[in-house]
């Protein structure tokens, strides 16, 4: 295959940046997207040119550090992470737009590179539960029904690649911050911080800067590990009963 | 800051502001369709009298009335301050977005389909409203008493085709902001279920097309009967 790239190019955070065009040649249909920028990284590396900077890491889809806005996609035009993303979803010849993750919370690094610590301090600020020292538990001894198990496991399949914020017409982080307060206030062991960990999660949240919640739903489609929007519902739930029943002041 | 004020100023606590006041709107909308629907009846107005006239002098009214035009402001401010804020969230735009594949055009101009709303609310508040309560009405009697004939300033209001195709222009914007809405002020409040939300939809649907479709008949069938 042979494409023109369309790619976000900037230099630092403070840069303007703009985009510019690349040809490639010779592409396999069988590459995967990151494998075809690898081609390309190459090219430029051979010509002194720097190189397009972009995340990723386990390229198996499971890290959640790949990221990219293709063709006015997050993760590019199949539900699923950019680096299990191949080249048969394109067409010979076409040109293909890439541009980093948009959103106020998530600045630009350098070219398609953006900082999502931002999802971090969520973490920090009540994704954690408390566990005893002492001996090893017995397998087994909280009995936890297999369908609230299975709501916690769907939640937490959860990876932080930010797609929910790229793909949100408010750069909201409703859907990975639900994910994250769901995963641990349906279990039994998740429920010593239940409440404080609903308030202290939002409120970092929004510290962050990302936007409120619309209902559009484009997060859920978008979302290469399928999570439901009925995460942020829950939360909505987690939060407001927080709020009035905390005795504790967050 | 109190933890009420706090909570009101958090993004969620903004969106449950949003869904509580667009909740009451919309159980208001029926009310108020119930009662316009009156002005359809054939008896040259007068049940409509009747009903307006009932309505202006009840304090239990009056009390819901002000609480409406509370809501209706709450509703608008917060929408502004929502709006706002998701707007400076994403500072740069990307250039090219693929938004219509993932989401619904009325789930993301909410805004622009409710400015709209707001117009056409001024038009019509000024247009019935502040003429029922300020302006010198004519009157009518009814069975030997003497009624403000609400039903004469309506109806020459329908006479005008631009005030029809305003009115039904309007209720096409409020059907697709409902479309949206109603079942998204579920979800706000966190009311999703596998064994409701199915109905919530539905309903929503049917809700967004049914209400705006029946107010919309009025004007076109008084619009109708005045060239008669
Ligand atoms: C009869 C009139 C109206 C009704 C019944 C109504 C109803 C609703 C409902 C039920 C929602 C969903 C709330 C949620 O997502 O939780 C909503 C959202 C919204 N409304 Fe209205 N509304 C009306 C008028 C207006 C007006 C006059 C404006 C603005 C000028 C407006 C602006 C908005 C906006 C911007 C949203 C979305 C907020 C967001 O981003 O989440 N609405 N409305
Ligand atoms: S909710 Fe989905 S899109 Fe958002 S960070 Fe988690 S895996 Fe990525
Ligand atoms: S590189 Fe790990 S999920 Fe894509």
């Amino acid at each position: 295959m042979n494409l023109t790239l369309k790619i976000w190019r900037q230099k630092n955070n403070s840069d303007k940046g703009g985009f510019k065009e690349y040809k490639v040649s010779d592409i396999s249909k069988d590459m995967s997207f990151l494998e075809m920028l690898d081609v390309l990284n190459e090219q430029l590396t051979e010509k002194g040119e720097d190189p397009v900077h972009f995340d990723h890491d386990c390229r198996e889809g499971i890290c959640g550090m790949c990221s990219l806005y293709i063709n006015g996609n997050p993760h590019g035009p199949l539900q699923t992470t950019t680096c299990q993303l191949h080249m048969r979803s394109f067409n010979d010849g076409e040109t293909i737009t890439i541009e980093p993750w948009r959103a106020k919370a998530f600045p630009v690094m350098k070219d398609l590179v953006v900082d999502r610590s931002a999802f971090d301090r969520i973490i920090q600020a009540g994704g954690y539960v408390s566990v005893n020292t002492g001996g090893v538990p017995d397998a087994n001894e909280i009995p936890i029904p297999k369908t609230i198990a299975d709501l916690a496991m769907d939640a937490a399949q959860c990876i932080g690649c930010g797609a929910c914020v790229a793909a949100c017409k408010n750069a909201s982080a409703m859907l990975f911050t639900s994910a994250k307060v769901s995963q641990l206030a349906l279990l039994p062991q998740g429920q010593v911080e239940r409440k404080r960990r609903a308030e202290k999660m939002v409120a970092q949240m929004d510290e962050e800067g990302f936007g409120a919640c619309t209902n559009t739903g484009a997060c859920e489609a978008q979302c290469p590990k399928g999570i439901s929007i009925t995460n942020i519902a829950r939360m909505n739930r987690e939060y407001f009963s927080a709020v009035v029943s905390n005795t504790e002041l967050v | 800051m109190s933890w009420v004020s706090k909570t009101l100023s958090s993004t969620l606590g903004r969106k449950l502001l949003m869904a509580l006041t667009g909740l009451f709107l919309i159980l208001f909308l029926v009310v108020h369709l119930a009662g316009n629907l009156q002005l359809l009846l054939p008896d040259g107005g007068d049940s409509f009298n009747v009903y307006a006239h009932t309505m202006a002098n009840n304090p239990f009214i009056k009390v819901v009335s002000i609480g409406n035009f509370a809501f209706i402001l709450l509703h608008v401010i917060y929408s502004i301050v929502l709006t706002q804020h998701n707007k400076k969230s994403r500072p740069v735009a990307y250039a090219m977005s693929n938004e219509g594949k993932s989401s619904t055009w009325a789930s993301r101009n909410m805004g622009i389909l409710g400015t709209v709303i707001l117009i056409f609310l001024v038009v019509h508040l000024k247009g019935f409203w502040y003429e029922a309560k300020f302006g010198t009405l004519p009157t009518t009697m009814i069975d030997g008493e003497s009624f403000s004939d609400i039903y004469a300033i309506v109806a020459a209001a329908y006479a005008n085709i631009w005030y029809v195709l305003i009115y039904v222009v309007s209720m096409g914007f409020l059907a697709f902001h409902l479309s949206h809405g109603f079942a998204s002020a579920f979800q706000t409040l966190g009311l999703n279920h596998v064994k409701y939300s199915p109905l919530i939809q539905k309903v929503g649907a049917g809700f967004s097309i049914l209400i705006p479709a029946l107010f919309a008949l009025i004007p076109i069938v008084m619009y109708i009967q005045s060239l008669s």
